[in-house]
Protein backbone atom coordinates (compact mmCIF):
# COMPACT_ATOMS: atom_id res chain seq x y z
CA UNK A 1 0.00 0.00 0.00
CA UNK A 2 0.67 3.24 -0.82
CA UNK A 3 0.10 7.02 -0.44
CA UNK A 4 1.56 8.00 -3.44
CA UNK A 5 1.55 11.60 -5.25
CA UNK A 6 0.46 10.94 -8.74
CA UNK A 7 0.37 13.37 -11.95
CA UNK A 8 -2.91 13.73 -13.93
CA UNK A 9 -1.48 12.46 -17.36
CA UNK A 10 -5.45 13.11 -19.30
CA UNK A 11 -8.80 13.37 -17.88
CA UNK A 12 -11.48 12.15 -20.77
CA UNK A 13 -14.88 12.28 -21.01
CA UNK A 14 -16.29 8.65 -22.23
CA UNK A 15 -20.21 9.33 -22.01
CA UNK A 16 -22.52 12.20 -21.14
CA UNK A 17 -22.12 11.62 -17.53
CA UNK A 18 -18.85 9.56 -17.49
CA UNK A 19 -15.33 10.31 -17.32
CA UNK A 20 -11.97 8.43 -17.55
CA UNK A 21 -8.57 9.49 -15.58
CA UNK A 22 -5.35 8.28 -16.04
CA UNK A 23 -2.62 8.85 -13.77
CA UNK A 24 1.31 8.16 -13.39
CA UNK A 25 1.21 5.83 -10.57
CA UNK A 26 4.13 3.58 -10.78
CA UNK A 27 4.22 1.81 -7.52
CA UNK A 28 0.36 1.37 -7.47
CA UNK A 29 0.46 0.10 -11.05
CA UNK A 30 2.63 -2.21 -10.45
CA UNK A 31 1.03 -4.03 -7.31
CA UNK A 32 -2.88 -3.12 -8.22
CA UNK A 33 -4.62 -6.15 -8.45
CA UNK A 34 -8.48 -6.57 -10.25
CA UNK A 35 -10.97 -5.67 -7.89
CA UNK A 36 -9.13 -3.40 -5.15
CA UNK A 37 -9.06 0.36 -5.38
CA UNK A 38 -7.92 3.57 -4.38
CA UNK A 39 -8.85 6.56 -2.10
CA UNK A 40 -8.09 9.70 -4.10
CA UNK A 41 -7.81 13.49 -2.60
CA UNK A 42 -9.28 15.50 -5.44
CA UNK A 43 -7.96 18.87 -3.73
CA UNK A 44 -5.09 20.06 -1.68
CA UNK A 45 -7.52 22.18 0.85
CA UNK A 46 -10.35 21.12 2.95
CA UNK A 47 -13.18 21.37 0.14
CA UNK A 48 -13.59 18.78 -0.08
CA UNK A 49 -12.09 17.08 3.35
CA UNK A 50 -12.05 13.45 2.58
CA UNK A 51 -10.57 10.77 0.06
CA UNK A 52 -13.32 9.59 -2.70
CA UNK A 53 -12.45 5.77 -3.60
CA UNK A 54 -12.34 4.39 -7.11
CA UNK A 55 -12.38 1.35 -8.38
CA UNK A 56 -8.83 0.89 -10.25
CA UNK A 57 -10.30 0.05 -14.06
CA UNK A 58 -7.45 -0.76 -15.99
CA UNK A 59 -3.47 -0.71 -15.62
CA UNK A 60 -1.22 0.70 -18.64
CA UNK A 61 2.69 0.30 -17.47
CA UNK A 62 2.92 2.91 -15.07
CA UNK A 63 -0.19 4.59 -15.34
CA UNK A 64 -3.55 3.60 -13.58
CA UNK A 65 -7.16 4.28 -14.57
CA UNK A 66 -10.18 5.50 -13.09
CA UNK A 67 -13.93 5.55 -14.26
CA UNK A 68 -16.32 7.78 -12.54
CA UNK A 69 -19.58 9.82 -13.29
CA UNK A 70 -19.34 13.24 -11.59
CA UNK A 71 -22.50 13.15 -9.12
CA UNK A 72 -20.82 15.79 -5.80
CA UNK A 73 -18.52 18.49 -5.34
CA UNK A 74 -15.24 15.70 -5.20
CA UNK A 75 -15.86 14.44 -8.93
CA UNK A 76 -16.76 17.78 -10.15
CA UNK A 77 -13.47 18.54 -9.39
CA UNK A 78 -11.71 15.50 -10.53
CA UNK A 79 -13.66 16.17 -14.20
CA UNK A 80 -11.81 19.38 -14.38
CA UNK A 81 -8.27 18.46 -14.00
CA UNK A 82 -5.96 18.56 -16.68
CA UNK A 83 -2.40 17.21 -17.48
CA UNK A 84 -0.31 17.58 -15.05
CA UNK A 85 -2.09 18.10 -12.05
CA UNK A 86 -1.29 15.97 -8.99
CA UNK A 87 -3.21 13.90 -7.18
CA UNK A 88 -2.59 12.06 -3.82
CA UNK A 89 -3.38 8.54 -4.39
CA UNK A 90 -3.68 5.97 -1.41
CA UNK A 91 -3.45 2.42 -2.97
CA UNK A 92 -4.03 -0.25 -3.72
CA UNK A 93 -6.85 -0.58 -1.02
CA UNK A 94 -8.72 -3.82 -0.53
CA UNK A 95 -9.73 -7.19 -1.66
CA UNK A 96 -9.49 -7.79 -5.43
CA UNK A 97 -11.49 -10.64 -7.34
CA UNK A 98 -10.72 -14.07 -6.83
CA UNK A 99 -10.43 -15.15 -10.39
CA UNK A 100 -7.55 -18.09 -10.07
CA UNK A 101 -10.31 -20.35 -9.09
CA UNK A 102 -11.37 -23.24 -10.63
CA UNK A 103 -13.57 -22.35 -13.04
CA UNK A 104 -13.73 -22.43 -16.81
CA UNK A 105 -15.95 -19.21 -17.67
CA UNK A 106 -16.29 -15.96 -15.82
CA UNK A 107 -19.60 -14.28 -16.67
CA UNK A 108 -18.79 -10.39 -16.03
CA UNK A 109 -22.18 -8.94 -14.57
CA UNK A 110 -21.84 -5.05 -14.70
CA UNK A 111 -24.76 -2.52 -14.01
CA UNK A 112 -23.59 0.94 -15.62
CA UNK A 113 -20.25 2.13 -14.19
CA UNK A 114 -20.41 -1.21 -12.27
CA UNK A 115 -18.36 -2.18 -14.91
CA UNK A 116 -15.34 0.28 -14.14
CA UNK A 117 -13.26 -2.58 -12.54
CA UNK A 118 -13.48 -5.21 -15.24
CA UNK A 119 -11.32 -3.98 -18.00
CA UNK A 120 -8.17 -4.88 -15.60
CA UNK A 121 -10.31 -8.09 -14.97
CA UNK A 122 -10.49 -9.00 -18.22
CA UNK A 123 -6.78 -8.16 -18.81
CA UNK A 124 -5.38 -10.63 -16.09
CA UNK A 125 -8.45 -13.37 -17.40
CA UNK A 126 -7.59 -13.09 -21.13
CA UNK A 127 -5.91 -16.30 -21.88
CA UNK A 128 -6.58 -18.33 -19.37
CA UNK A 129 -10.44 -18.68 -19.10
CA UNK A 130 -13.38 -17.83 -21.36
CA UNK A 131 -15.29 -14.35 -20.35
CA UNK A 132 -18.52 -13.44 -21.05
CA UNK A 133 -19.27 -9.99 -20.17
CA UNK A 134 -23.00 -8.49 -19.66
CA UNK A 135 -23.21 -4.59 -19.29
CA UNK A 136 -26.91 -3.33 -18.16
CA UNK A 137 -28.47 -0.01 -17.38
CA UNK A 138 -31.29 2.26 -18.15
CA UNK A 139 -30.71 3.12 -21.30
CA UNK A 140 -27.95 3.23 -23.89
CA UNK A 141 -26.27 6.69 -22.45
CA UNK A 142 -25.38 4.58 -19.17
CA UNK A 143 -23.56 1.79 -20.85
CA UNK A 144 -19.62 1.92 -21.26
CA UNK A 145 -17.53 -1.36 -22.62
CA UNK A 146 -14.42 0.35 -23.43
CA UNK A 147 -12.09 -2.28 -22.26
CA UNK A 148 -14.63 -5.25 -22.55
CA UNK A 149 -14.58 -8.51 -24.44
CA UNK A 150 -17.92 -10.39 -25.84
CA UNK A 151 -20.26 -8.18 -24.48
CA UNK A 152 -23.87 -8.00 -24.23
CA UNK A 153 -25.55 -5.21 -23.90
CA UNK A 154 -29.04 -4.85 -21.73
CA UNK A 155 -30.97 -2.03 -21.20
CA UNK A 156 -34.59 -1.66 -19.63
CA UNK A 157 -36.04 0.98 -22.24
CA UNK A 158 -34.54 -1.56 -25.16
CA UNK A 159 -32.64 1.93 -26.81
CA UNK A 160 -29.30 -0.77 -26.74
CA UNK A 161 -29.00 -4.55 -27.10
CA UNK A 162 -31.25 -6.80 -25.08
CA UNK A 163 -34.53 -5.25 -23.62
CA UNK A 164 -34.53 -6.10 -19.90
CA UNK A 165 -32.56 -6.22 -17.06
CA UNK A 166 -29.14 -7.73 -16.77
CA UNK A 167 -30.32 -10.40 -14.72
CA UNK A 168 -33.19 -11.33 -17.45
CA UNK A 169 -30.21 -11.37 -19.41
CA UNK A 170 -27.96 -12.92 -17.55
CA UNK A 171 -30.54 -15.73 -16.67
CA UNK A 172 -31.07 -16.13 -20.66
CA UNK A 173 -27.32 -17.07 -20.91
CA UNK A 174 -26.78 -19.29 -18.03
CA UNK A 175 -29.83 -21.35 -19.53
CA UNK A 176 -27.76 -21.58 -22.85
CA UNK A 177 -24.43 -22.45 -21.31
CA UNK A 178 -23.70 -26.32 -21.60
CA UNK A 179 -22.58 -27.66 -17.83
CA UNK A 180 -19.08 -25.62 -18.14
CA UNK A 181 -18.16 -24.74 -14.52
CA UNK A 182 -18.69 -20.66 -14.65
CA UNK A 183 -17.81 -17.96 -11.80
CA UNK A 184 -19.67 -14.59 -11.90
CA UNK A 185 -17.48 -11.52 -10.87
CA UNK A 186 -20.39 -8.92 -10.52
CA UNK A 187 -20.44 -4.68 -9.64
CA UNK A 188 -23.66 -2.12 -10.22
CA UNK A 189 -25.94 -0.41 -7.97
CA UNK A 190 -27.19 -2.21 -4.88
CA UNK A 191 -30.49 -2.98 -6.26
CA UNK A 192 -28.89 -4.66 -8.72
CA UNK A 193 -26.13 -7.10 -6.66
CA UNK A 194 -29.27 -7.72 -4.29
CA UNK A 195 -31.19 -9.60 -7.11
CA UNK A 196 -27.61 -11.12 -8.76
CA UNK A 197 -26.74 -11.91 -5.01
CA UNK A 198 -30.64 -14.12 -4.51
CA UNK A 199 -30.13 -15.32 -7.57
CA UNK A 200 -27.06 -17.05 -7.17
CA UNK A 201 -27.29 -18.46 -3.95
CA UNK A 202 -30.74 -19.83 -4.64
CA UNK A 203 -28.79 -21.80 -7.97
CA UNK A 204 -25.78 -21.95 -5.62
CA UNK A 205 -23.80 -20.45 -8.13
CA UNK A 206 -20.46 -18.94 -7.22
CA UNK A 207 -20.25 -15.44 -7.67
CA UNK A 208 -18.32 -12.30 -6.49
CA UNK A 209 -19.74 -8.97 -5.76
CA UNK A 210 -17.67 -5.48 -5.31
CA UNK A 211 -19.81 -3.22 -3.44
CA UNK A 212 -19.59 0.24 -2.45
CA UNK A 213 -20.03 2.01 0.71
CA UNK A 214 -19.54 5.67 2.16
CA UNK A 215 -15.91 5.68 3.15
CA UNK A 216 -13.85 7.92 5.13
CA UNK A 217 -10.05 5.88 5.19
CA UNK A 218 -10.17 3.23 3.35
CA UNK A 219 -8.06 1.16 4.60
CA UNK A 220 -10.16 0.06 8.17
CA UNK A 221 -9.55 2.95 10.50
CA UNK A 222 -12.67 5.24 10.84
CA UNK A 223 -15.00 2.04 10.83
CA UNK A 224 -17.19 4.34 8.64
CA UNK A 225 -18.44 1.63 5.84
CA UNK A 226 -19.65 -1.11 7.62
CA UNK A 227 -21.74 -4.05 6.10
CA UNK A 228 -23.71 -6.64 8.05
CA UNK A 229 -21.86 -10.44 7.63
CA UNK A 230 -24.52 -12.92 6.45
CA UNK A 231 -25.51 -14.60 9.78
CA UNK A 232 -25.94 -11.08 11.13
CA UNK A 233 -23.46 -11.68 13.88
CA UNK A 234 -21.31 -8.65 13.06
CA UNK A 235 -19.86 -5.63 10.76
CA UNK A 236 -17.47 -6.57 7.87
CA UNK A 237 -15.93 -3.25 6.44
CA UNK A 238 -16.58 -2.50 2.55
CA UNK A 239 -12.85 -0.79 2.21
CA UNK A 240 -10.88 -3.81 4.03
CA UNK A 241 -12.82 -7.00 4.15
CA UNK A 242 -14.07 -6.36 0.82
CA UNK A 243 -14.98 -4.26 -1.77
CA UNK A 244 -15.53 -7.41 -3.19
CA UNK A 245 -17.04 -10.80 -1.24
CA UNK A 246 -18.73 -13.86 -1.91
CA UNK A 247 -22.37 -13.42 -2.65
CA UNK A 248 -22.80 -15.95 0.16
CA UNK A 249 -20.30 -13.76 2.56
CA UNK A 250 -23.00 -10.61 3.72
CA UNK A 251 -26.43 -9.22 3.78
CA UNK A 252 -26.78 -6.34 1.34
CA UNK B 1 19.44 15.88 15.32
CA UNK B 2 17.37 18.51 16.08
CA UNK B 3 18.25 20.44 19.34
CA UNK B 4 14.71 20.93 19.93
CA UNK B 5 13.67 19.30 22.89
CA UNK B 6 10.05 17.88 21.73
CA UNK B 7 9.53 15.33 24.91
CA UNK B 8 6.53 16.32 27.08
CA UNK B 9 6.38 15.41 30.58
CA UNK B 10 2.41 14.44 30.91
CA UNK B 11 1.17 13.27 34.52
CA UNK B 12 4.22 11.92 34.76
CA UNK B 13 4.58 9.74 31.70
CA UNK B 14 7.62 11.03 29.53
CA UNK B 15 5.90 11.61 25.80
CA UNK B 16 8.46 11.88 22.79
CA UNK B 17 6.49 14.33 21.67
CA UNK B 18 3.27 16.02 22.03
CA UNK B 19 1.51 14.26 19.01
CA UNK B 20 -1.10 11.78 19.94
CA UNK B 21 -3.53 9.71 17.52
CA UNK B 22 -7.22 9.93 18.65
CA UNK B 23 -9.11 6.86 19.69
CA UNK B 24 -11.82 6.33 17.11
CA UNK B 25 -9.52 7.11 14.34
CA UNK B 26 -6.48 4.16 14.35
CA UNK B 27 -8.69 1.87 15.68
CA UNK B 28 -5.78 -0.40 17.55
CA UNK B 29 -3.00 0.97 15.55
CA UNK B 30 -1.86 -1.70 13.39
CA UNK B 31 -3.92 -0.48 10.07
CA UNK B 32 -2.13 2.58 10.57
CA UNK B 33 1.27 1.41 10.84
CA UNK B 34 1.20 0.30 7.34
CA UNK B 35 1.62 4.25 6.24
CA UNK B 36 3.38 5.74 9.15
CA UNK B 37 5.76 4.67 11.97
CA UNK B 38 3.73 5.23 15.24
CA UNK B 39 6.95 4.75 17.13
CA UNK B 40 8.02 8.72 16.11
CA UNK B 41 5.27 10.29 17.86
CA UNK B 42 4.16 10.80 21.45
CA UNK B 43 1.27 8.11 21.41
CA UNK B 44 -2.05 6.33 20.80
CA UNK B 45 -5.29 6.19 22.36
CA UNK B 46 -7.03 3.15 21.75
CA UNK B 47 -10.61 2.96 20.23
CA UNK B 48 -13.10 3.03 22.92
CA UNK B 49 -13.67 -0.19 24.53
CA UNK B 50 -16.54 -1.60 26.49
CA UNK B 51 -16.25 -4.57 28.62
CA UNK B 52 -18.72 -6.61 26.19
CA UNK B 53 -18.15 -6.42 22.29
CA UNK B 54 -20.05 -3.58 20.17
CA UNK B 55 -21.56 -4.10 17.28
CA UNK B 56 -21.62 -0.56 16.29
CA UNK B 57 -24.53 1.42 14.28
CA UNK B 58 -25.88 -0.09 11.14
CA UNK B 59 -24.96 2.13 7.93
CA UNK B 60 -24.80 5.13 7.10
CA UNK B 61 -22.38 6.24 9.94
CA UNK B 62 -20.27 8.65 8.45
CA UNK B 63 -21.19 11.76 6.04
CA UNK B 64 -18.84 14.87 5.06
CA UNK B 65 -20.05 18.61 5.87
CA UNK B 66 -18.53 21.87 5.20
CA UNK B 67 -14.68 21.47 6.49
CA UNK B 68 -15.67 18.49 8.35
CA UNK B 69 -17.38 15.48 8.84
CA UNK B 70 -20.40 13.82 10.76
CA UNK B 71 -20.02 10.23 12.55
CA UNK B 72 -21.94 7.84 14.56
CA UNK B 73 -19.81 4.92 14.78
CA UNK B 74 -21.60 3.66 17.92
CA UNK B 75 -18.57 2.69 19.55
CA UNK B 76 -17.83 -0.83 17.56
CA UNK B 77 -15.70 -2.28 19.38
CA UNK B 78 -13.95 -5.61 20.38
CA UNK B 79 -14.63 -5.67 24.16
CA UNK B 80 -11.90 -5.57 27.16
CA UNK B 81 -11.38 -10.13 26.82
CA UNK B 82 -10.82 -9.75 22.83
CA UNK B 83 -8.36 -6.55 23.31
CA UNK B 84 -6.17 -8.11 25.50
CA UNK B 85 -5.91 -11.14 24.02
CA UNK B 86 -5.86 -9.88 20.11
CA UNK B 87 -4.44 -6.18 20.50
CA UNK B 88 -2.57 -6.04 23.19
CA UNK B 89 0.43 -8.34 21.61
CA UNK B 90 0.28 -5.84 18.51
CA UNK B 91 0.51 -2.79 21.23
CA UNK B 92 2.99 -4.24 23.65
CA UNK B 93 5.69 -4.06 20.28
CA UNK B 94 5.46 -0.35 19.97
CA UNK B 95 7.84 2.17 21.41
CA UNK B 96 5.49 5.07 22.66
CA UNK B 97 2.95 5.60 25.28
CA UNK B 98 -0.19 3.95 24.75
CA UNK B 99 -3.58 5.41 26.02
CA UNK B 100 -6.50 3.11 26.53
CA UNK B 101 -9.71 4.67 26.06
CA UNK B 102 -12.22 2.96 27.97
CA UNK B 103 -16.67 3.69 26.55
CA UNK B 104 -19.38 1.80 29.19
CA UNK B 105 -23.05 2.15 29.73
CA UNK B 106 -22.79 2.29 33.89
CA UNK B 107 -20.30 3.85 36.09
CA UNK B 108 -20.03 0.03 36.92
CA UNK B 109 -19.09 -0.98 33.47
CA UNK B 110 -16.14 1.45 33.67
CA UNK B 111 -15.36 0.59 37.47
CA UNK B 112 -14.70 -3.11 35.67
CA UNK B 113 -13.10 -2.39 32.49
CA UNK B 114 -10.43 -0.30 34.53
CA UNK B 115 -9.67 -2.76 37.08
CA UNK B 116 -9.35 -5.32 34.78
CA UNK B 117 -7.07 -3.59 32.02
CA UNK B 118 -5.06 -1.06 34.89
CA UNK B 119 -2.82 -4.90 35.34
CA UNK B 120 -1.57 -4.62 31.63
CA UNK B 121 2.09 -3.03 31.46
CA UNK B 122 1.59 -2.09 28.03
CA UNK B 123 -1.41 0.36 28.87
CA UNK B 124 0.06 3.37 30.80
CA UNK B 125 -2.90 5.71 30.89
CA UNK B 126 -6.57 5.45 31.10
CA UNK B 127 -8.58 7.63 28.76
CA UNK B 128 -11.96 7.60 29.82
CA UNK B 129 -14.78 8.57 27.22
CA UNK B 130 -17.56 10.16 28.94
CA UNK B 131 -18.67 12.20 25.76
CA UNK B 132 -19.39 9.60 23.09
CA UNK B 133 -22.23 11.06 21.38
CA UNK B 134 -23.42 8.32 19.35
CA UNK B 135 -24.57 5.87 21.76
CA UNK B 136 -28.08 5.60 23.35
CA UNK B 137 -27.24 4.48 26.70
CA UNK B 138 -24.65 6.75 28.58
CA UNK B 139 -22.58 8.67 26.91
CA UNK B 140 -23.56 12.06 26.51
CA UNK B 141 -25.60 11.78 29.45
CA UNK B 142 -22.63 11.31 31.72
CA UNK B 143 -20.36 13.77 29.88
CA UNK B 144 -23.78 16.14 30.60
CA UNK B 145 -23.62 15.54 34.55
CA UNK B 146 -20.84 17.59 36.85
CA UNK B 147 -21.53 15.06 39.74
CA UNK B 148 -21.77 11.79 37.44
CA UNK B 149 -18.55 13.00 35.86
CA UNK B 150 -17.18 13.47 39.34
CA UNK B 151 -18.14 9.68 40.39
CA UNK B 152 -16.79 8.28 37.89
CA UNK B 153 -13.80 10.22 38.18
CA UNK B 154 -13.86 9.52 41.68
CA UNK B 155 -14.79 5.58 41.37
CA UNK B 156 -11.93 4.96 38.60
CA UNK B 157 -9.70 6.61 40.75
CA UNK B 158 -10.16 3.83 43.75
CA UNK B 159 -8.98 0.83 40.92
CA UNK B 160 -5.73 2.30 39.12
CA UNK B 161 -2.82 4.14 40.09
CA UNK B 162 -2.02 5.02 36.30
CA UNK B 163 -3.05 8.36 35.21
CA UNK B 164 -6.69 9.00 34.39
CA UNK B 165 -7.43 11.60 31.60
CA UNK B 166 -11.36 12.14 31.00
CA UNK B 167 -12.50 13.17 27.85
CA UNK B 168 -14.75 15.88 27.78
CA UNK B 169 -18.16 16.90 25.67
CA UNK B 170 -18.12 20.16 24.09
CA UNK B 171 -21.61 19.98 23.90
CA UNK B 172 -22.27 21.51 27.81
CA UNK B 173 -21.81 25.45 28.48
CA UNK B 174 -19.31 25.67 30.91
CA UNK B 175 -16.55 23.08 29.96
CA UNK B 176 -14.10 24.63 32.82
CA UNK B 177 -16.83 22.95 35.30
CA UNK B 178 -16.34 19.90 34.55
CA UNK B 179 -12.30 20.20 34.60
CA UNK B 180 -12.96 21.09 38.10
CA UNK B 181 -14.94 17.90 39.00
CA UNK B 182 -11.96 16.10 37.65
CA UNK B 183 -9.41 17.59 39.40
CA UNK B 184 -11.17 17.44 42.26
CA UNK B 185 -12.10 13.43 42.49
CA UNK B 186 -8.90 12.63 41.35
CA UNK B 187 -8.26 13.18 37.72
CA UNK B 188 -5.05 13.75 36.28
CA UNK B 189 -5.75 15.23 33.05
CA UNK B 190 -8.55 16.28 30.63
CA UNK B 191 -9.18 15.28 27.06
CA UNK B 192 -11.17 18.75 25.31
CA UNK B 193 -12.63 18.41 22.93
CA UNK B 194 -15.26 15.37 21.86
CA UNK B 195 -16.96 15.30 18.90
CA UNK B 196 -19.95 18.00 18.92
CA UNK B 197 -23.25 17.22 18.00
CA UNK B 198 -24.50 17.59 14.46
CA UNK B 199 -26.76 16.11 11.88
CA UNK B 200 -27.63 16.20 7.97
CA UNK B 201 -30.84 15.53 5.97
CA UNK B 202 -31.24 15.04 2.48
CA UNK B 203 -33.33 17.68 1.02
CA UNK B 204 -34.88 14.95 -1.60
CA UNK B 205 -36.06 12.59 0.39
CA UNK B 206 -36.44 14.99 3.93
CA UNK B 207 -34.72 11.96 5.78
CA UNK B 208 -31.21 11.93 7.98
CA UNK B 209 -28.35 11.08 6.18
CA UNK B 210 -27.36 9.55 9.42
CA UNK B 211 -28.61 5.51 10.15
CA UNK B 212 -28.05 7.28 13.95
CA UNK B 213 -30.16 10.50 12.85
CA UNK B 214 -27.19 12.83 14.59
CA UNK B 215 -23.26 11.83 14.70
CA UNK B 216 -20.19 13.53 16.03
CA UNK B 217 -18.71 16.53 13.79
CA UNK B 218 -15.00 16.93 13.65
CA UNK B 219 -12.18 18.12 11.58
CA UNK B 220 -11.69 21.88 10.73
CA UNK B 221 -14.78 22.44 11.21
CA UNK B 222 -14.65 22.81 14.96
CA UNK B 223 -11.27 23.61 15.51
CA UNK B 224 -12.09 27.10 16.79
CA UNK B 225 -14.55 25.74 19.20
CA UNK B 226 -12.07 23.32 20.85
CA UNK B 227 -8.93 26.31 21.24
CA UNK B 228 -12.09 28.23 22.74
CA UNK B 229 -12.74 25.42 24.82
CA UNK B 230 -9.53 24.60 25.89
CA UNK B 231 -8.35 27.95 26.65
CA UNK B 232 -11.65 27.95 28.95
CA UNK B 233 -10.21 25.04 30.86
CA UNK B 234 -6.78 26.69 30.96
CA UNK B 235 -7.81 30.08 32.48
CA UNK B 236 -9.76 28.28 35.57
CA UNK B 237 -8.76 25.16 35.97
CA UNK B 238 -5.11 24.00 36.81
CA UNK B 239 -4.95 20.70 35.30
CA UNK B 240 -3.16 19.60 32.07
CA UNK B 241 -5.05 19.38 28.70
CA UNK B 242 -4.57 16.86 25.83
CA UNK B 243 -6.27 19.32 23.30
CA UNK B 244 -8.53 17.77 20.54
CA UNK B 245 -10.42 19.16 17.44
CA UNK B 246 -9.82 19.76 13.92
CA UNK B 247 -5.54 19.97 14.62
CA UNK B 248 -4.92 19.38 10.22
CA UNK B 249 -1.24 20.54 10.30
CA UNK B 250 1.57 21.79 12.32
CA UNK B 251 0.22 25.35 12.48
CA UNK B 252 -2.75 24.17 14.27
CA UNK B 253 -1.20 22.01 16.73
CA UNK B 254 0.92 25.08 17.88
CA UNK B 255 -1.97 27.01 18.06
CA UNK B 256 -3.54 24.21 20.45
CA UNK B 257 -0.58 24.24 22.16
CA UNK B 258 -0.86 27.91 23.16
CA UNK B 259 -4.17 28.11 24.37
CA UNK B 260 -3.52 25.59 26.56
CA UNK B 261 -3.14 22.21 25.61
CA UNK B 262 0.11 19.95 27.08
CA UNK B 263 -0.41 17.29 24.48
CA UNK B 264 -2.66 17.38 21.47
CA UNK B 265 -4.36 14.33 19.31
CA UNK B 266 -5.21 14.56 15.70
CA UNK B 267 -8.06 12.38 14.64
CA UNK B 268 -10.34 12.93 11.21
CA UNK B 269 -6.61 14.12 9.61
CA UNK B 270 -5.43 10.57 9.71
CA UNK B 271 -7.96 9.24 7.57
CA UNK B 272 -7.42 11.88 5.10
CA UNK B 273 -3.26 11.46 5.70
CA UNK B 274 -2.53 8.74 7.53
CA UNK B 275 1.84 10.09 7.99
CA UNK B 276 -0.04 13.76 9.54
CA UNK B 277 1.40 12.58 12.74
CA UNK B 278 4.90 12.58 11.09
CA UNK B 279 4.33 15.68 9.59
CA UNK B 280 3.56 17.67 12.39
CA UNK B 281 6.12 16.59 14.23
CA UNK B 282 8.57 17.77 11.22
CA UNK B 283 6.48 20.87 11.40
CA UNK B 284 6.43 21.59 15.28
CA UNK B 285 11.01 20.94 14.94
CA UNK B 286 11.07 23.99 12.23
CA UNK B 287 8.44 25.97 14.49
CA UNK B 288 10.89 25.78 17.37
CA UNK B 289 13.67 26.15 15.52
CA UNK B 290 13.03 29.72 13.83
CA UNK B 291 11.17 30.95 17.13
CA UNK B 292 14.29 29.74 19.21
CA UNK B 293 12.21 27.87 21.31
CA UNK B 294 14.20 24.93 22.63
CA UNK B 295 11.74 23.05 24.81
CA UNK B 296 8.11 22.86 22.54
CA UNK B 297 6.39 22.33 26.07
CA UNK B 298 7.20 26.46 26.92
CA UNK B 299 4.35 26.72 24.16
CA UNK B 300 1.65 25.23 26.17
CA UNK B 301 -0.48 28.02 27.33
CA UNK B 302 1.89 30.76 26.41
CA UNK B 303 -0.92 32.85 24.84
CA UNK B 304 -0.35 36.81 25.34
CA UNK B 305 -4.13 38.13 26.20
Amino acid sequence: MYSEKSFVQSVEKVSDEIFLVKVFSPAIACIVKPGQFCNIKVSENNLPLLRRPFSVSDVDDNFICFLFNVHGEGTNILSKKKNGDVLEILGPLGNGFSYKDDFQTAILVAGGLGMAPFPILTKNITGEKEIITLVGGRSKNQIVTAGLINISVATEDGSMGYKGTVLELLQEKINKTDKKKFKIFSCGPNPMLKALQKLSNENNYDCEMSVEGAMACGFGICQGCPIESANGESYLLVCKDGPVFNSKAVKL
Amino acid sequence: MSKVDLSVNFCGMHLKNPVLLASGTIGYGNEIAQFTDINNLGGIVTKSLSLKPRKGNPPPRIIETSSGMLNAIGLANVGVEAFIKDKIPFLKELNTTIFCNIAASTIDEYVECVHILTSEDTINAFEINVSCPNVKEGGLEFGNDLQTVGRITEKIRSVTKKPIIIKLSPNVSRISAFAKVVKEEGGNAVSAINTLVGTSFDINTRRPKLYNITGGLSGPAIKPIALAKVLEIKRTVDIPIIGIGGIMNWRDAVEMMIVGASAFQIGTVNFINPNAGAEIVEGLISYCEKKSISKVSELTGSYQI
